[in-house]
């Protein structure tokens, strides 16, 4: 079998909606093993179906258990679900624990419900770089709504809004997050607001300190005015049930706006305009890297730089004046 | 003032002069370690003298057996009254097998029965469950009606012998069965002794046998409290316990600050929801310590643990009577101190725990036997495990005199040290609003995980010994003779099952378990319609499903 | 250029028993030894567990279960990942187990058993010579 129709059979496979295939290829883009992009650009075409929702909040609030409540919730309505819930590595041993998929456990057997867990593996901004590739296999299997649980890292899930069509993001009363809330990333990239554990004192606090920042705001795009809904914490029992049933719709409702609205065109062009660069990046940066590595030449630059005898930006420029022969600048 | 100023300034002089001369030797001979600590990791000096306790009030912190703060015991005659309760834990296979081996272990001298129930029976889950397969029998006995319950009981007097039943979420339900059978026995349910552990709050933080959400499990728990306080006075309707918390891996300053707060909430739970007065209930409060492998840590905490729920019970909650500030507990010696590898010195061990045990003052105590890190105890193995403690009792003297160590400088020293450290987590967990908050952002669950770790760190790098295992360790495979419970066991008790679903008045059953619903929903004491439940013979399973259609399934958030 | 592959493990409770000391334990210890690991809880179903393993695409599971149930989920565990194509993954197995047990187990295709005293070391570098890491 060719490279090409191996590719194509994964491809197809994916299409169909096969786990193993699919969670390798995640796992081969996040070893950047090569001829996992060949596989990647075979489903492309396929991808942009999906409606992408990111669930994000600091540590504790509750992100995962909102995520299992949200997948059987598009279970009721016959969505299938995709969930990428994403932990941090440890920065000294490049180990992890993802435990995010406890909380969605009991969806295991369900064929309509795929949960994958990644590490950050060194990414900043709370999200794997895998993360976009992730989604677009992910969409390309079919599935309906892909969920991305974020690392609760405070300001830093602004990255999230670079993937998801609808962010939504949970704050727990008492908490500090009344100061989160504050932090204008957070009020900037969310759709929805989620006050998670709402009957825990300070709960009509957090709300009305929302409501006065999101009246601050110069304007919506779409009008769309990111509403606040309020869960208690209960488990499974008809409260919570409708609460997260009234969030499914609200999530649903976003889309639907950016759907008639001509925003949804405009998050795509953002997400491929990031996508491109991205790409970009990686297909000059990593062959670079990687010649000036196996030549030695890094080497030599680091030492050369610690011994003073040059400065960091002067190699640099003159390493991509050698690669760069035949751009104009 | 302890100490006169007097006796100090001798002691001081005494002990500088000492210290110059561990300088001295200590330079040409260094010590073993760096450090010398508890099996906790607490840091212990190399020698204790009066000024460690210069600071102690004798009335108010140490004073006599009897008298708050109770340090030295509730009781003012100790165990010459009265010797602890042998209480030896055991269940295995289907009812007529614990059957026979209670019969056993009360003809060998065990003084109190102790029930040890199988997975699914601990989940609330029948034998015939998908979830039950593989689990019956195995780790204690299967009960999934009252007629196995009959069958567990058979020939036992249950208003001449306590029992204690190890079971959490579905505590009710085996105390229904307990009550039903006592009245089948003709006996009198106000005269029927016994404790359900019932402690759901160490179960979310970590022996993990949950069902039911926090506040829910907790109103199931009140309820048991209120009935008992008024219909069946002699029984303990709960065990806080701390047993587990210590074989999670904690430390003993966090068993004994996570169960006393525990303690704190179930009274507050009560008060509260019940209305009733700490009074009424607060005497049937009992506890359970782990009595774990360091000899004075575990003595020391005990009496802490006695100094603390009085003072807790007196200024907290107010109790005006002093059956309210005793803390009566039972111990069971540290399972997780164990080892596989050469199971002989696991005798010892147990009788080193016991010891510690009986010197820490407890009401009842169960002995490990010296093969249950491998199986189910074998009868010879739970024999020489009760003749552990019968032994110490009868041979050592140390039941001679009450509360033996009181007044030494270590062990005085030590009581306030694991007090004043566990007070500290107390108003840590206040600060967070209660130990139900503490549980969701958890807090205790953390610390646990985290002295568990550093204690396997310590293992592997050998600061901490485990004899055996990571020295004098040897090829040689000690071969103890293992229990095996017969796969056959699950089939037959299915069958039995099937029996009693087929000759039972199914109406009966439905109409209780819905009359147990309304009264949920109602917020009754769910007490009087689980017996009616029972009675009808509805299944253990029948009665948890409808907890967990009421109330939810709890599910475990996985804190790392 | 030859690219490190992460080596993602999977740790799961099947059965009743919710005793996870060990397993968290072991968790945080091949999380500092560079593991990338999936915890599932307790309380897990042998297909729960199967499933999710290949979802993780995980390169071992470790199962581990002190209730004496292991004879019959362990097995199940594998004979589920052999059902959906997934045998090539190891699974290996540790808690209370009799060394009676040990030919069944191996014969239903638990290719290692680690018992109480076991060190993290020795697991580790089981791990190292039969999976990677």
């Amino acid at each position: 079998m060719t490279a090409s129709s191996n590719d194509r059979e994964k491809a197809n496979k994916i299409r169909e909606g096969d786990v193993r295939t699919a969670s390798r290829l995640i796992r081969n883009l996040e070893d950047k093993i090569p001829e996992a992009k060949t596989t990647l650009k075979h489903i492309f075409r396929h991808t942009g179906k999906a409606h992408i929702i990111g669930i994000t909040g600091s540590p504790g609030a509750g992100k995962s258990t909102i995520t299992d409540a949200l997948i059987a919730a598009y279970r009721r309505e016959g969505k299938t679900v995709g969930v990428l819930a994403v932990d941090p590595s440890s920065p000294f041993t490049g180990g992890a624990i993802l435990g995010d998929r406890i909380r969605m456990q009991r969806h295991a057997e369900d064929p309509g419900v795929f949960v994958r867990s990644l590490a950050t593996r060194g990414a900043l901004g709370g999200l794997s770089n895998a993360v976009g590739d992730a989604i677009h296999v992910l969409d390309a299997m079919g599935k309906d709504k892909i969920i991305i649980e974020t690392v609760g890292t405070g300001q830093q899930e602004v990255e999230i809004i670079n993937y998801a069509h609808t962010v939504v993001v949970l704050l727990v009363p008492g908490m500090g997050d009344e100061i989160q809330a504050l932090k204008a990333g957070i009020m900037e990239i969310a759709d929805i607001f989620v006050i998670n554990k709402a009957d825990r004192p300070g709960a009509k606090q957090l709300e009305s300190i929302i409501s006065s920042l999101l009246d601050m705001a110069p304007g919506f795009p779409g009008g769309w005015r990111p509403p606040t809904v309020k869960v208690e914490n209960v488990f499974e029992s008809a409260p919570f049930n409708e609460r997260t049933g009234e969030l499914r719709e609200t999530i649903d409702k976003h889309y639907q706006l950016l759907i008639e609205s001509a925003l949804l065109g405009d998050h795509l062009k953002r997400k491929t305009l990031m996508e491109i660069q991205e790409a970009i990046r990686m297909a000059i940066i990593e062959p670079v890297l990687q010649d000036l590595t196996r030549t030695g030449r890094l080497e030599e630059m680091t030492r050369r730089i610690m011994n003073k005898e040059a400065d960091p930006y002067s190699l640099a420029e003159e390493a991509a004046g050698s690669y760069l022969k035949n751009i104009p600048r | 003032m302890y100490y006169s100023d007097r006796l100090l300034l001798e002691s001081k002089s005494l002990t500088d002069k000492w210290e110059e001369e561990v300088r001295k030797i200590a330079a040409l001979y260094p010590d073993q370690k760096a450090r010398f600590s508890t099996v906790s990791d607490l840091e212990i000096k190399r020698l204790y003298t009066p000024e460690d306790i210069k600071d102690l009030d004798f009335t108010n912190d140490i004073g006599v057996p009897g008298e708050f703060p109770y340090l030295r015991g509730n009781q003012p005659t100790g165990y010459r009254g009265r010797y602890w309760t042998f209480r030896m834990f055991s269940g295995m296979g289907s009812a007529e097998d614990t059957n026979r081996r209670w019969h056993l272990l009360l003809r060998e001298g065990n003084t109190g029965l102790s029930a040890a129930f199988d997975y699914p029976t601990l989940m609330g889950y029948d034998t015939d469950s998908p979830r039950a397969k593989g689990e019956c029998g195995k780790c204690g006995v299967a009960i999934d009606t009252l007629e196995d319950f009959l069958a567990l009981v058979e020939g036992i007097p249950l208003d001449k012998v306590t029992t204690s039943m190890t079971i959490n979420p579905p505590a009710t339900v085996l105390w229904a069965m307990y009550i039903a059978a006592a009245k089948r026995q003709g006996a009198a349910v106000s005269e029927i002794s016994g404790t359900i552990q019932n402690d759901m709050l160490k179960e979310f933080i970590a022996q993990k046998t949950f069902m039911c959400p926090p506040e829910p499990s907790i109103k199931l728990i009140s309820d048991t409290i209120e009935f008992g306080a008024k219909y069946v006075p002699r029984w303990n309707p709960i065990s806080i316990s701390g047993y587990h918390i210590r074989e999670a891996g904690s430390t003993a300053v966090q068993e004994l600050a996570f169960t006393i707060r525990d303690g704190i909430e179930y009274v507050e739970d009560v008060i509260k929801r019940k209305g009733l007065a700490v009074d009424d209930f607060a005497s049937r409060l009992s506890f359970f310590f782990n009595s774990h492998i360091d000899f004075f840590e575990e003595i020391c905490k005990m009496r802490a643990a006695r100094r603390m729920w009085a003072r807790i019970m007196k200024e907290r909650f107010k109790a005006k009577n002093p059956r309210s500030l005793w803390m009566r507990f039972h111990t069971q010696t540290a399972g997780c101190s164990l080892t596989a590898q050469q199971p002989y010195n696991n005798v010892v061990r147990t009788a080193l725990e016991a010891l510690a045990a009986v010197l820490g003052g407890t009401q009842s105590l169960h002995t490990n036997s010296l093969d249950e890190v491998l199986c189910l105890p074998s009868e010879h193995a739970v024999e020489i495990a009760l003749r552990t403690q019968q032994i110490i009792a009868e041979e050592t003297g140390v039941a001679n005199t009450i509360d033996p160590l009181a007044g030494s400088y270590f062990v005085e020293n030590l009581t306030n040290r694991l007090e004043a450290d566990a007070w500290e987590y107390i108003s840590r967990i206040d600060g967070m609003g209660g130990m139900i908050k503490a549980i969701e952002l958890g807090f205790p669950q953390m610390e646990i995980a985290d002295a568990a770790y550093n204690y396997q760190r310590q293992l592997a790098c050998k600061e901490k010994i485990m004899v055996g295992v990571n020295k004098y360790a040897t090829d040689e495979r000690q071969q103890v003779p293992l229990v095996e419970i017969d796969d056959r066991i699950e089939t037959e008790q299915i069958g039995r099952l099937s029996g009693v679903k087929r000759r039972r008045d199914w109406n009966a059953v439905r109409r209780s378990l819905a009359d147990l619903k309304s009264a949920l929903m109602r917020e009754d004491n769910v007490m009087p319609h689980c017996i009616e439940a029972v009675e009808n013979l509805a299944t253990l399973q029948e009665i948890c499903d409808v907890y967990r259609e009421v109330f939810g399934q709890y599910r475990d958030p996985g804190i790392f | 250029m030859e690219k490190k592959r992460k080596i993602r493990i999977m740790i799961a409770k099947p059965g009743l028993d919710g005793h996870d000391r060990g397993a968290r334990i072991l968790a945080r210890f091949f999380r500092d030894a560079g593991y990338e690991v999936i915890y599932t809880g307790c309380h897990q179903t042998p297909e729960q567990i199967a499933q999710a393993a290949i979802q993780e695409d995980v390169d071992l599971v470790g199962l581990s279960c002190l209730s004496g149930a292991h004879r019959l989920l362990f097995p199940q565990v594998v004979s589920q990942l052999k059902a959906h194509g997934a045998e090539d993954i190891t699974v290996i197995g540790g808690g209370i187990i009799p060394e009676q047990d040990f030919p069944l187990l191996a014969e239903a295709g638990i290719k290692a058993i680690f018992t109480p005293g076991a060190s993290l070391e020795s697991i580790l570098q089981w791990v190292l010579d039969n999976v990677g890491g």
